[in-house]
């Protein structure tokens, strides 16, 4: 197997895997579709990346930590909801990234390559998705109480601010993953899709997280080993994997 | 704080967006006590549950007696549903362990439930399972909204007797909101009407007379009183 192939796989399967266990958490706080609107806030960034050189992850990151705190104010202050707040914020991010994006390069922002991951990003990809994992691991119970009931959570002496804080974060880190991956208009899909399809076919929590993480990583993996042989772009053929599986699990729904 | 005193309510405001939803409550609870809170939709029934729980901001007074456990049973978790929850999977979700999670579903009847995603429980079946979760961890005070909404009659046969049993062998205080005239002549020691303030409080039979009820509800509202 050549050296390039096996970054591309490494790296797919871990953030890809990441996505769907953290997806698990954006499905049950309705939260998917955000994933999307961050995915596009990135994209000035991504902008930035492409034009001057530098990893995409590493541009896209600070723009979409910004529309998270955005996000995050807003809706202390309006009340909104967060679905809307974050069309505010990512529609402005498109807008301002198209204003200088030069347009050979807008493929690989909006669909993503990860292709030509180097050792280095891969290693940084690795070592994120691990610490995501992580975190996601050590909030999920709060999260999921939250996401049930914030007043539950708070009874229960939740704080449940610093928490959506700490998610958010953790959407971030992901979502700035994600685009090297899936570019920024497909990232949405990767934390929706396996989640969504492991609810369908899990009884109980274990399951789902499980289920969400394997088809997140298989997804992955067959999307890459798929462009070897067709040559199509790996992001799309990634999210119809997974889109592919989905329909799958249609059938054999609980 | 008076010995037997669970709770000491006094001057209690809330305002919430700029709406007054309470006015100068002030009450206070008797350890061992059902005391229920009456009130029509809109009353402001849910919030003062909420404010005592501390989540909403007030002014005036909450004294609860020193150290003492709260359990909360919310009225409808509706979003509950957007993951496959089991039981098990529910309480874990408060650190409670397998084997003490078995032994609260015994306590409430409903060992059979154990692996049982939770939202295909029926919803007297669901009521249950959330006051076990209060429960797990060994509260003395219950705090409960609205727990007959929704559940059928023979459902709210079932919990009027659980939270009967559960508060003898517990020695639980338990603080009530509801609309439903009957859960406060089933349980209540002492009732409180509210609408945005106290309208009128007392032992059930000697304070629910027609014109409170009226003042209380307003219009006109027919009941007859039940005695056991």
């Amino acid at each position: 197997m050549d050296f390039q192939l096996l970054l591309s796989l490494i790296s797919g399967i871990f953030i890809g895997g990441v996505a769907g266990f953290l997806g698990t958490l954006m499905l049950s706080k309705r939260m998917a579709l955000v994933a999307g609107p961050l995915g596009h806030l990135a994209l000035p960034g991504i902008a930035l990346a492409l034009i001057y050189n530098f990893d995409i992850s590493l541009g896209a990151f600070p723009f979409i930590i910004l529309g998270v705190i955005l996000i995050w104010l807003f809706e202390i202050r309006t009340k909104l909801p967060i679905e809307a707040l974050t069309a505010i914020v990512f529609a402005s991010g498109v807008a301002i990234s198209f204003l200088f994006l030069p347009i050979e390069k807008a493929e690989t922002a909006l669909i993503g390559d990860i292709t030509k991951v180097s050792l280095k990003a891969t290693i940084v990809s690795v070592i994120l998705s691990i610490l995501i994992a992580i975190l996601v691991k050590e909030i999920y119970s709060k999260m999921v109480l939250i996401n049930i009931s914030e007043d539950l959570a708070k009874a229960e002496k939740i704080d449940v601010k610093k928490y959506n804080l700490l998610y958010l974060g953790i959407v971030g880190i992901m979502i700035a993953l994600g685009v090297k991956m899936v570019g920024g208009l497909l990232t949405a899909a990767l934390v929706a899709i396996p989640a969504s399809t492991s609810r369908n076919l899990s009884k109980n929590l274990f399951q789902y997280n499980f289920l969400s993480t394997f088809f997140g990583a298989f997804s992955a993996l067959l999307g890459i080993l798929l462009f070897k042989i067709i040559h199509f772009p790996v992001g799309p053929l990634i999210i119809i994997i997974s889109a592919f599986f989905f329909l799958i699990s249609l059938i054999f729904k609980k | 704080m008076e010995e037997d005193l669970v709770l000491k309510v006094r001057n209690l405001k809330v305002v919430l967006d700029k709406e007054k939803i309470l006015e100068d409550l002030s009450f206070e609870v008797k350890e061992g006590e059902v005391l229920t809170i009456l009130g029509p939709n809109g009353a402001g029934k849910t919030v003062l549950l909420k404010t005592l729980l501390k989540i909403f901001p007030y002014q005036g007074g909450i004294i609860w007696k020193k150290g003492i456990k709260i359990g909360y049973v919310p009225q409808r978790l509706p979003f509950i549903k957007n993951i496959p929850l089991t039981v098990k999977d529910f309480f874990k979700l408060k650190n409670v362990s397998e084997k003490k999670t078995k032994e609260i579903l015994k306590e409430i009847n409903l060992e059979e439930v154990f692996e049982k995603e939770v939202g295909k429980l029926s919803s007297g079946q669901f009521q249950r399972i959330l006051i076990g979760w209060a429960l797990a961890k060994n509260p003395s005070v219950l705090l409960f909204d609205e727990p007959m909404t929704g559940i059928d009659l023979p459902g709210k046969g079932t919990l009027y007797s659980l939270i009967k049993r559960l508060k003898e062998k517990r020695n639980l205080t338990i603080l009530l909101v509801s609309h439903d005239l009957n859960v406060v002549y089933k349980f209540s020691d002492y009732v409180i009407c509210l609408n945005k303030k106290i309208l009128c409080e007392g032992k059930p039979q000697i304070v629910l007379s027609p014109e409170t009820l009226q003042k209380l509800y307003g219009g006109e509202i027919k009941f007859y009183k039940h005695f056991h």
